[in-house]
């Protein structure tokens, strides 16, 4: 579904990316994982348009991606939250999930993805009236999510999901995804939760400094030692 | 003769909040302080003299001013400030940008006008009605509810179309814009052509009123509108609709009980006050700069 091969990257002079080779297939959930600064982020900017690769090719279904200005991916059905949430703060929950749903036309349609997102999170449907911007972090993150369905995408991509959320509503955030999965999402999802989020992989892409160091099931990578030793915090 | 002056000030301040508006949208999508509006204003105004010389009537001539000024307002920005987007420059690359468009665009009014004022026709037949001893002209009648339908327009537009959804979306977040599937330059465009085209209404208005252009009319009254725009908070609609009429009151109550050397002092006097105390502007929210 979605394919990235050879992906390089700069900030000004530094090499973010050095060379990325990763692949989502449809159906599954795969993750990348990987420290602090390892280019995770980089790398969904790059696939997202909102920095250009200098190197490297993204298709998506086939079809290259590679210099697609950033606001055409919503149309091919690729749809992504950023780190940090990045809500429109001022607007109300409302308007936020609307403009996730800006391309589409169909008002039935979109009636329906209002009632499939305020479904997987009710905590939003209570909230329509209220600014983004005063809704606690877990709430914004669910947001951000939610808006991100309104577009009905084929694949998701979600950058930390999980971050600055209590340990509670990380649990939560994890089952979310697997509903959103189950529901015929792909998803691509980020995170430095590695243990949380080889759980509910089906594949997983481990990041250093740039470079992909280690890829496979998701499963077997929980058992391998280098990755025990350096993500999931026990030897 | 209070009652008097304050029907004078809010016809003229009705029109500045009207160009403020324009500046404040340009503002909040692009956080870029355009200066070259006040310019495109005695554009438009010029425009539109231009037309009236060719005998299609005042009011014909300043709609076509309007759309053409429109696309005077577009034709700047890929010009002169898309590029400079494009290469991230500093913000105040696009600020002097826009001061030399200023200085531009009044050297062409220039070489085609002459420097100095020249006759403006009156936009209607004269007339108006006193009421309790005060004298309300037609023009000025006109002034305030062209401008006030103009504002309320656009306050529609900005809050409950789609389009206008994309604007705040821009205005707070572009890169997320760009991901809800908004096409940034659409938008981008669609606002420097609201800007240009009220702006340029206004300018007619202006000129109609005094009955006079000049290509320095844009640095007679940027100044104020600009300060309209702050003191009611810079990217707020009811915002720039009450900083406008607020400058356009004062300029006329202090030329009247002050005299006439206060005119343009007094406003900018309130101004400092007002951002002293609130320095977001009377409307404005503390904005959180995103580059
Ligand atoms: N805007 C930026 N400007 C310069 N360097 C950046 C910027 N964003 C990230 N980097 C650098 O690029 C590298 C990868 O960062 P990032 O993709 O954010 O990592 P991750 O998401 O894995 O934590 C880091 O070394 C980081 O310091
Ligand atoms: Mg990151």
């Amino acid at each position: 579904m979605l394919k990235v091969s050879n992906l390089h990257a700069y900030y000004d002079n530094v090499h973010a990316l050095k060379g990325i080779d990763l692949e989502v297939r449809a159906g599954e959930i795969v993750s990348l994982i990987g420290s602090n600064g390892a280019g995770k982020s980089t790398t969904l900017l790059a696939i997202a348009g909102l920095l250009s690769p200098s190197e490297g090719k993204v298709t998506f279904d086939g079809e290259d991606i590679t210099k697609l200005p950033a606001h055409g991916l919503v149309k091919k059905g690729l749809s992504l939250t950023l780190e940090g949430r990045e809500v429109f703060e001022a607007l109300t929950v409302e308007e936020n999930l609307m403009l996730g749903a800006y391309t589409k036309q169909d008002k039935k349609a979109i009636a329906a993805s209002f009632e499939r997102v305020y479904g997987l999170f009710p905590r939003l449907k209570e909230r329509v009236k209220q600014q983004a911007g005063t809704l606690s972090g877990g709430e914004q993150q669910m947001l951000a999510m939610g808006r991100a369905l309104m577009s009905e995408p084929k694949l998701l991509l979600l950058d930390e999901p999980s971050l600055g959320l209590a340990p509670n509503l990380v649990e939560q955030m994890f089952d979310l995804i697997v509903d959103i999965n189950k529901q015929g999402t792909t998803v691509l999802l980020i995170e430095q939760n590695a243990n949380m989020a080889l759980a509910i992989s089906d594949r997983a892409y481990v990041m250093e400094t740039g470079k992909v160091a280690l890829s496979g099931n998701a499963k077997e990578l929980m058992d391998d030692s280098r990755v025990k030793k350096a993500y999931l915090g026990h030897p | 003769m209070f009652i008097q002056q304050l029907v004078n000030g809010l016809a003229l301040g009705m029109v500045y909040a009207l160009i403020a508006v324009g500046f404040s949208l340009v503002f909040g999508i692009l956080r870029l302080v355009n200066f070259s509006h006040a310019a495109i204003f005695a554009f438009g105004a010029h425009v539109a003299l231009f037309f009236i010389g060719l005998e299609v009537g005042p009011i014909p001539a300043i709609l076509i001013s309007m759309v053409l000024t429109g696309g005077v307002g577009i034709l700047i920005d890929k010009v002169a400030l898309a590029p400079l987007r494009k290469k991230k420059s500093i913000p105040i690359a696009g600020l002097i940008t826009t001061i030399g468009v200023s200085y531009i665009l009044q050297n062409i009014l220039t070489i085609v006008f002459g420097s100095g004022r020249v006759h403006f026709p009156a936009i209607i037949p004269p007339g108006g009605f006193d009421f309790l001893g005060t004298r309300i002209t037609s023009m000025q009648i006109l002034m305030f509810g062209v401008s006030l339908t103009l504002m309320l327009l656009l306050t529609y537009l900005v809050n409950h179309t789609k389009m206008g959804l994309a604007m705040r979306a821009m205005q707070q977040n572009p890169k997320a814009a760009r991901l809800m599937g908004i096409n940034v330059n659409s938008v981008i465009m669609f606002t420097f052509f609201l800007a240009g085209a009220t702006a340029s209404i206004a300018g007619g208005l202006i000129s109609g009123f005094y009955q006079m252009a000049y290509p320095a009319m844009g640095v007679s009254f940027g100044p104020k509108v600009f300060s309209a725009t702050v003191l009611g908070g810079i990217g707020s609609m009811p915002g720039a609709f009450v900083g406008g009429i607020l400058i356009g009151v004062i300029e006329v109550m202090a030329a009247m009980f002050l005299g006439s050397a206060y005119r343009d002092g007094a406003a900018f006097v309130v101004l400092i006050l007002v951002l002293i105390l609130r320095p977001q502007g009377l409307f404005g929210r503390k904005l959180a700069l995103k580059v």
